[in-house]
């Protein structure tokens, strides 16, 4: 359990994060890309905060990413539904231009 | 060695699970595998030392998972995934894209110069944690507060189907609501 190792696992959840983020159609799973990609970020954190600096900052920023992803979440589901009141969208093509 | 073992698997078991989210047909199967790879990152921040921020992140998860899979549910045309259907777009583009990032990731990661460890980890990092936040962090903490609070506004905001705005004109001034059915005793 190194620095290198913690990272490696970070970026590879943060790619494969990545990819759903990238192409899938549905908002929702688009969201659980994002979330994937956060959850990396939030482990490369706390491999940097384990391995190179173990002072409070790096959790500070660990509590930082963790907020991220609560409001990511909540505002994501909340233009999801706004989006589905006003477009009856909930595929990410449908959704391409702002205009009505 | 047992610790080392532990990382391992905590760390395939998300890796593999996080791939699995874009690979099953079913929304609830994918949001299952989306809870355990989120749980195996709880569990590895556990066992880098952070055991309080990491048991946040699990129940925090957890509860977060259930949510989506309400959502799922309600917006999904196909939330069982009994009638497999291709929901994506740009496949190859992505994949070149993302296998390209992590190669650079990883390379970055091998080859830089890491600094060596400057100081221990403390006996009590949840205290630690707490010093700070309630101490020189106190403005990351209010940030963090007013922007949790912001949240909760923006999305009520969003998600009400006629806010007070619809029913009284953008300067609040129309004498009485515009309401699709008129409220009250005896209407």
């Amino acid at each position: 359990m190194t620095l290198e190792t913690t990272l490696l696992v970070a970026a590879a959840l943060f790619c494969v994060g990545l990819f759903g983020a990238l192409t899938q159609q549905s908002v929702v799973m688009l969201m659980m890309g994002l979330e994937l990609m956060l959850g990396g970020v939030i482990l490369g954190a706390a491999g940097v905060w384990r391995h190179l600096s173990p002072t409070a900052d790096g959790q500070v920023l660990i509590v930082l990413a963790v907020t991220v992803m609560a409001v990511e979440m909540a505002v994501g589901f909340a233009v999801v539904t706004a989006l589905f009141r006003t477009r009856e969208a909930d595929m990410t093509d449908m959704a391409a231009e702002l205009r009505e | 060695m047992f610790g080392d073992v532990v990382f391992w698997v905590l760390s395939a078991v998300a890796v593999a699970a996080g791939v699995m989210v874009f690979r099953f047909d079913s929304m609830a199967r994918a949001t299952y595998a989306l809870l355990l790879s989120l749980l195996c990152v709880g569990g590895l921040v556990v066992r880098l030392g952070l055991d309080y921020l990491g048991v946040v992140i699990v129940l925090m998860m957890t509860v977060e998972m259930a949510l989506m899979a309400v959502f799922m549910v309600m917006y999904m045309m196909n939330p069982a995934g009994l009638m497999p259907m291709s929901m994506l777009h740009n496949t190859k583009g992505a994949a070149v894209v993302c296998g390209g990032l992590f190669v650079l990731l990883a390379a970055g990661i091998v080859l830089a110069p890491w600094p060596h460890r400057r100081g221990r980890p403390g006996d009590d990092a949840t205290r630690a944690l707490g010093e700070s936040l309630m101490g020189p962090h106190m403005l990351t903490m209010m940030t963090l507060g007013l922007a949790l609070f912001a949240t909760i506004v923006a999305t009520v905001v969003l998600a009400t189907r006629r806010g007070r705005y619809d029913r009284f004109g953008d300067a609040l001034r129309a004498p009485r609501a515009d309401d699709p059915a008129r409220g009250g005793v005896g209407r």
